[in-house]
């Protein structure tokens, strides 16, 4: 059986198809401004990809931030859920889980089984977050997806002193204007993040199997600095942004 | 007496010369990256607008969050004593100010001399400051000062910004315009959660008569009415808000001035 996972995230929107707790497709578009358009082009791609004509509409599960413009309550699961559904199926020994996405950034601990046992998160400030990490690859000309490898050329500890990514920004610019480089300065920002994100670990002791979901784990230079502060190595998944979305899809197959 | 104040502002650098007790001249120019040389462009302009050159000017005091970076100045004091000294000389009755800066944003508390009591500040955050307007106005294509008149002009209702992030309040704002709700409205909204944002910290002073807003938001009128309903009080604006803290520098420039002045006399009658 066919079954779909959509995780609206606040900046990209991920659409997962499963067959038989096997991931068949996936598809990421920006969210943008129109929620619905988005999950709609995500959803004919995947289905595409997939070779199911759009017509046989699956049974799907919605989580993000968005998930009630495009789902009935029956049908809606939270992030906190999903992200540990979607870990467990990845990694059966995961006990606990940093999930980084655009807008938000959490930290959870769960049992083997999928029991949540504590988490804590941060959606009110931009610090620890994507979106963060967006503004400074704009404010320093580099794409958001090599920010990581070029950091890691980087041997200098430079301290990027705001917290406030507003003010990291202009922090930011007056490097720039120093001619300090920019693995430097990366290096710098990855920490400031990585920093943010120790806090809400540490704040619900998260220890054992560990796993780093969202956009940001692709980040090589940010998960290198959390395994050194954690004194941990996680667990990357290949597709971190959609762990999710997968998760939903799990809980789309038990519901329907 | 000449002397002058410079306060290099994360945004904006000012400078004020003050004759004996009147102000003669003074400036405004963006911050650039360089603060020393903000600093030389806005105290050139004043010298310019005062026609005097910097000889003639006997002491200068900086404050600001450049302050150090001042090379011509012979002493730098903090913008929280400088405001509340220029708030003072504006007027007399002052005890409450609130100073809206481009990165930062205090309540100060004072007594009847200008002499800070109290003060609590916002500089970790851009929610509550004015680089926020700015944010919102590059966002909603209208000026900074347009901004604040349109704000109170709401054509349907207040849209409300749920996010205190500036940056999540960005998007916020985005998806507004996406679903069509007016400009003014989410012009209000924005200058709602400011006021909202700055209140906390005139409550923690302490909320006393007379009241005063310096710094640049002290021009956006859409935030100084939120503020004076959410206080209670009527706010007293100066002519140039955005040069009480340096005005406040020139005050203590002269007032050290007379102190040299009446040592080194008293030296020379010994």
């Amino acid at each position: 059986m066919v079954t779909v996972g959509i995780d609206v995230g606040s900046l990209s929107t991920k659409v997962v198809l499963l067959n038989n707790d096997k991931v068949v497709s996936y598809a990421i578009y920006p969210t943008g401004v129109n929620t619905e358009a988005a999950v709609d082009q995500a959803m004919e791609s995947a289905m595409e990809k997939a070779g199911i004509s759009s017509k046989d509409k699956p049974f799907f599960v919605a989580t993000g931030a968005g998930k009630k413009k495009i789902a009935p309550e029956k049908q809606q699961a939270t992030e906190v859920i999903c992200d540990t559904i979607g870990s467990l199926h990845i990694n059966p020994k995961v006990t606990g889980i940093i999930d980084i996405g655009g807008e938000t950034c959490r930290a959870i601990k769960c049992d083997l089984k999928g029991n949540i046992i504590d988490f804590a998160m941060n959606d009110k400030c931009a610090s620890g977050t994507g979106i963060f990490l967006d503004a400074m690859a704009k404010a320093l000309r580099v794409k958001p997806e090599e920010m990581g490898d070029i950091s890691m050329k980087s041997d200098k500890d430079i301290e990027v002193t705001s917290m406030c990514a507003v003010f990291a920004e202009s922090e930011v610019v007056s490097m720039i204007h120093r001619k300090v480089p920019k693995h430097d300065i990366l290096k710098g920002i990855h920490k400031s993040i990585a920093s943010r994100i120790y806090g809400l670990t540490n704040r619900i002791l998260l220890e054992g199997e560990i796993i780093a979901t969202g956009g940001i784990a692709n980040n090589i230079g940010v998960v290198s600095i959390l395994n050194e502060l954690m004194n941990t190595r996680l667990n990357v998944p290949k597709n971190p942004e959609i762990v999710g979305a997968i998760g939903a899809a799990i809980l789309a197959k038990e519901r329907s | 007496m000449i002397t002058a104040g410079i306060d290099v502002g994360s945004l904006t650098g000012k400078a004020v010369i003050l004759k004996d007790n009147e102000i003669m001249a003074w400036s405004l120019v963006p911050t650039g990256p360089d603060s020393s040389e903000t600093a030389k462009e806005a105290m050139n302009i004043a010298l310019q607008k005062a026609q005097l050159s910097i000889d003639d000017i006997e002491y200068i005091v900086s404050t600001g969050y450049g302050r150090i970076v001042v090379p011509f100045a012979q002493k730098n004091i903090t913008e929280i004593s400088c405001h509340a000294k220029g708030a003072h000389w504006f007027f007399p009755n002052v005890s409450l100010i609130l100073d809206m800066g481009g990165q930062d944003c205090k309540g100060i508390s004072c007594n009847d001399t200008g002499k800070v009591t109290n003060f609590a500040m916002n500089d970790k955050c851009a929610a509550g400051a004015g680089r926020s307007m700015e944010i919102m106005s590059e966002l909603l294509e209208t000026s900074l000062d347009e901004l604040g008149d349109n704000s109170l002009d709401i054509k349907d209702k207040l849209a409300p910004l749920s996010s205190t992030c500036v940056v999540f309040a960005r998007s916020e704002v985005l998806s507004y315009l996406h679903d069509g709700v007016h400009k003014n409205d989410i012009m209000a909204g924005a200058c709602a959660a400011l006021a909202h944002r700055v209140y906390p910290l005139l409550k923690r002073v302490g909320i006393k008569k007379e009241f005063v807003i310096s710094g640049g938001i002290a021009k956006n009128i859409g935030v100084v009415k939120r503020v004076e309903e959410k206080v209670g009080l009527k706010a007293n604006i100066c002519f140039e808000p955005q040069i009480v803290g340096a005005l406040g520098a020139s005050i203590f420039a002269k007032e050290r001035l007379a102190k040299q002045k009446k040592k080194k006399k008293r030296k020379a009658g010994d």
